[in-house]
C-alpha cells in the first residue's frame, strides 16, 4: 500500500514538473498620478498591452500577463513594488520606469536578482554609465540624446549665455550637467541656475531670477507638467520677448498642454513622432482610439521594448534572463518605431533620433499636427559615444 | 543695478511683488478655511479640491458654454458653493456632535474623490485658461514686468478679504454667525435658524475657495493637482494666523507670501520649508497662533 502511494506521489510530482510553467509576466512601473502621468502613465500600459496583443497573447505555450503600478514619483515606493513583483509575484521583466530616481533604484534591484528591466522612459545617463547593469537596457532616449541637439543649435544661433531652471532631483541635475557641458564645449557660458521641486506650479520667482541674470537663453532642465507650466508663465511675464527657451527634454503631450501659440518655434529632439510616416501613423491611430491622445516617445518605446523582449523569448525557447538578454543583444530592433536599432554593451539601445521644430498655429493643419521633422540624427551621433561611457561592463 | 543687502534691487522688489501675489491667493484660500473652522469647528480638508473644482468649473464653462471669465467669477463659486451646501446637508451635518477628527476624515475623503474624478477625465498636464482680453498684457515697472492680470489678483483678493472680514465682524449677520457657533441652543431660542446659517456658512467658505480657483485659473494651469499642491500651505497659514481669527488669517496669508518671496531671493531651496519653520516657531511661542483667541 505504501509503495503504491509512493509511486502515485512520484507520478504526480513528475506530471507537475512536466506541465508548462506559469505565465510570462511583464510589469509596467510608471507615474500615473503626477507630473509625468501624461507622458507615460496609462499610455505605457496600453502600449505594452498592444504589443502583447500584436504578439499573440502567448509565448512558448505560456500566457503573457501584464501588471502595472503607480510609483507616484517616489523612489522608495518604486523600489518596493519592483521587489515585490520580482520576489513574490513572479514578474519576469519590468518596463517604462519613468522618473530617473525610480529607475536607478530598480536597476540596482534587477542587477541583484538577475531579472530584466527595459527602461523605455527616464533620462538619466547614469544607467548606461556608473550604474549600468547586464540586465538593464535604456531603450527610448536619454538626457544626452535629448539635450545635445537643441543646446548646440541655440548656441550656434547666438545664445551664448545660459541660465538653467532645473527640477531638483537626479533627472534635472543630470540634464543640467549634460547641457552645461555641451554649451561650454560649443563656446557658451552657464551664468547661473535656479532649482525647483518636482511638481511646481508657480515658476514666477525662478523666471524672475532668470530674467535678472540677463542670460540670452533659459535652459529648461525639467519636463512634463513642470515644463508646460514654466513656458506658459514665461510667456505671461514677457520673458520670451528678450530671452529664448531651450526645450531640452520635451514630449508631444507638453506641447499639447501648452498650445502652439506658446510653443511655436521651439527646437527639440524626439525619438518618435506619430506623424512621421504611414507606419507610425497607423500604429498611433490605434493608440489614439483607446487613449484619446497621440502616443509620446515613451509609449512608442514601451511597445518596442515589449515586442523585442517577447520575440527574444520565442527565439531562445525560454524566459531565462541571461539567454534572453544575449538574444536581445544579438538581434536588431526593426519595428514601427525604429529600423536597425541595437543594444550596446553598456545597455544603451542605439537608434535614430529626430530633430524637430514646433509648428506655428498657421502651419498646423489638423489635431496634434505639431512637429516639423527637420532631420534624422543617426544613432551613432545621437547618443554618447561608447568610448566615453563609464560603464564597467564595457571592455576597453 | 543698485544693490540692497547684496541683492540687486530689481530682484528683491520683483520677488516681493510676486510674494504679494502668492500671498493674496493664500489669504483668500485660508479665509474660506478660517471661516469654516471658526464658525463650524470643521477642519475642511476638501478646501484644496474645491478650489481646483472652482477652476475647472470656470474652464468647463468656457469650453462648452463659452461663458466669459467675468461671468465665471460669479457663476463658478455659485455652482461649487451649491455643491458644498449639498455635502454639508447630507453628510457633514451629522458629524458636528462628534470629534473634530470625523469631519477631517470625511472632508479628506471627499477631497480624494473630487481629485480622482477630475484626474480620470483630464489627466495631469493641465488645461489652458486664457486671461480675459481686458486683463491681458502688462506694465513695465522697471524692476520687473508685471502682468496686468496679476495686479488684478492682488486687488480683488484684498477687496474680497476685507469685505468678508467686514461682514463677519461688523454686521448683524456676522454676529448671528458668531453667536450661533458659540451657543447654538441659546441663539436658536431667539428664533434664528441656526442649522440654515451653518449650511450657508459652509457654502460661503466653499464659494470662496471656488472664487480663488477662478482667479487662479489664468495664472496656474488648471489641473487636478492644483488643490493638493496648495492645501498644506493653506493649513499652515491658518494655524499660524490663529484658528478663528479672520483678520489674522488675511494678514498671515499676505505675510507668508512675502516671506516666501524673500526666501526665494536669499536661499531658494528653503522657500517651501520656511512656512513650516515659521509655523513650528509660532506654535511653540504662541500656541493659539499669532492672532488667535484662546477660548
Amino acid at each position: 500500500m505504501k509503495t503504491k502511494l509512493l509511486y502515485a506521489g512520484i507520478a504526480v510530482v513528475a506530471a507537475l514538473a512536466a506541465a508548462p510553467a506559469g505565465a510570462v509576466k511583464i510589469g509596467v512601473l510608471t507615474d500615473m498620478s503626477s507630473a509625468y502621468a501624461d507622458v507615460s502613465g496609462k499610455g505605457s500600459v496600453e502600449a505594452a498591452r498592444m504589443a502583447i496583443e500584436d504578439f499573440g497573447g502567448t509565448v512558448l505555450g505560456r500566457k503573457i500577463e501584464l501588471v502595472s503600478a503607480d510609483h507616484q514619483n517616489k523612489a522608495d515606493l518604486g523600489a518596493s513594488i519592483a521587489r515585490k513583483w520580482y520576489d513574490s509575484e513572479g514578474v519576469d521583466m519590468i518596463t517604462d520606469l519613468t522618473n530617473s530616481a525610480v529607475l536607478l533604484a530598480v536597476q540596482d534591484i534587477t542587477r541583484e536578482r538577475k531579472k530584466i528591466n527595459l527602461a523605455s522612459a527616464s533620462g538619466t545617463t547614469a544607467v548606461t554609465n556608473k550604474n549600468c547593469s547586464p540586465y538593464g537596457v535604456h531603450w527610448t532616449f536619454d538626457s544626452y540624446a535629448m539635450a545635445v541637439s537643441p543646446a548646440r543649435a541655440l548656441v550656434s544661433e547666438g545664445g551664448k549665455t545660459w541660465f538653467f531652471i532645473t527640477a531638483d532631483y537626479v533627472f534635472g541635475q543630470n540634464l543640467e550637467e549634460i547641457a552645461t557641458k555641451v554649451v561650454t564645449a560649443a563656446g557658451g557660458k552657464a551664468m547661473g541656475r535656479a532649482r525647483h521641486p518636482l511638481n511646481t506650479t508657480d515658476f514666477s520667482s525662478y523666471l524672475l531670477q532668470a530674467q535678472s541674470s540677463g542670460a540670452q537663453v533659459i535652459g529648461v532642465a525639467n519636463t512634463g507638467a513642470d515644463f508646460s507650466n514654466l513656458v506658459k508663465q514665461a510667456q505671461e511675464f514677457g520673458i520670451l520677448k528678450k530671452q529664448k527657451i531651450a526645450a531640452l527634454f520635451v514630449f508631444i503631450t507638453d506641447i499639447h498642454a501648452l498650445g502652439l501659440k506658446n510653443a511655436a518655434g521651439l527646437q527639440l529632439t524626439t525619438a518618435f513622432y506619430w506623424d512621421r510616416d504611414a507606419e507610425t501613423r497607423a500604429w498611433s491611430s490605434r493608440f489614439f482610439k483607446t487613449m484619446n491622445a497621440m502616443p509620446t516617445q515613451i509609449h512608442a518605446g514601451t511597445y518596442s521594448a515589449v515586442m523585442h523582449y517577447l520575440n527574444a523569448i520565442k527565439a531562445v525557447g525560454s524566459a531565462d534572463s541571461d539567454k534572453v538578454m544575449a538574444k536581445m543583444r544579438e538581434t536588431k530592433i526593426n519595428d514601427v518605431m525604429w529600423k536597425n536599432g541595437y543594444i550596446r554593451q553598456d545597455g544603451r539601445m542605439v537608434h535614430d533620433m529626430f530633430l524637430a521644430q514646433v509648428k506655428t498655429p498657421q502651419e498646423s493643419k489638423y489635431a496634434w499636427d505639431y512637429y516639423k521633422i527637420l532631420r534624422t540624427i543617426p544613432g551613432e551621433q545621437a547618443f554618447m559615444p561608447l568610448a566615453e561611457s563609464e560603464c564597467p561592463l564595457v571592455k576597453k | 543695478m543698485s544693490e540692497t543687502f547684496g541683492f540687486p534691487a530689481q530682484m528683491l522688489f520683483g520677488q516681493l511683488l510676486l510674494g504679494l501675489i502668492n500671498g493674496s491667493f493664500y489669504a483668500l484660500l485660508s479665509l474660506g478655511l478660517a471661516v469654516i473652522f471658526g464658525m463650524l469647528n470643521v477642519i475642511n480638508f476638501a478646501h484644496g479640491a474645491l478650489y481646483m473644482a472652482g477652476a475647472f468649473t470656470a474652464w468647463l464653462l468656457l469650453q462648452f458654454l463659452g461663458v466669459s471669465y467675468w461671468v465665471s467669477l460669479v457663476l463658478s463659486p455659485l455652482i461649487v458653493g451649491l455643491f458644498g451646501v449639498v455635502i454639508e446637508k447630507t453628510m457633514l451635518a451629522r458629524l458636528y456632535k462628534l470629534d473634530h477628527i470625523y469631519g477631517l476624515l470625511l472632508t479628506f475623503g471627499i477631497a480624494l474623490m473630487i481629485e480622482a474624478v477630475f484626474r480620470h477625465y483630464y489627466g495631469v498636464s493641465g488645461k489652458i485658461y486664457p486671461p480675459p482680453p481686458a486683463l491681458q498684457g502688462g506694465m513695465e515697472l522697471g524692476f520687473m514686468f508685471l502682468p496686468t492680470y496679476r495686479a488684478w489678483v492682488i486687488l480683488v483678493s484684498l477687496i474680497v478679504c476685507i469685505a468678508i472680514w467686514y461682514i463677519v465682524e461688523r454686521t448683524r449677520l456676522g454676529a448671528y454667525l458668531r453667536a450661533g457657533t458659540e451657543n447654538p441652543v441659546l441663539v436658536q431660542t431667539f428664533g434664528i435658524n441656526v442649522p440654515r446659517l451653518v449650511t450657508l456658512t459652509y457654502g460661503l467658505g466653499v464659494a470662496l475657495a471656488a472664487f480663488a480657483g477662478v482667479l487662479a485659473a489664468p495664472v496656474y494651469q488648471v489641473n487636478p493637482l492644483m488643490g493638493s499642491n496648495i492645501i498644506v500651505v493653506i493649513f499652515a497659514v491658518v494655524v499660524i494666523g490663529g484658528l478663528g481669527s479672520i483678520m489674522g488669517t488675511i494678514v498671515t496669508g499676505l505675510g507668508i507670501g512675502i516671506i516666501e518671496g524673500l526666501t526665494k531671493v536669499i536661499y531658494p531651496e528653503a522657500s517651501h520649508v520656511v512656512i513650516f519653520v515659521i509655523m513650528a516657531v509660532v506654535l511653540l511661542l504662541r500656541p493659539a497662533g499669532l492672532f488667535g483667541r484662546t477660548k
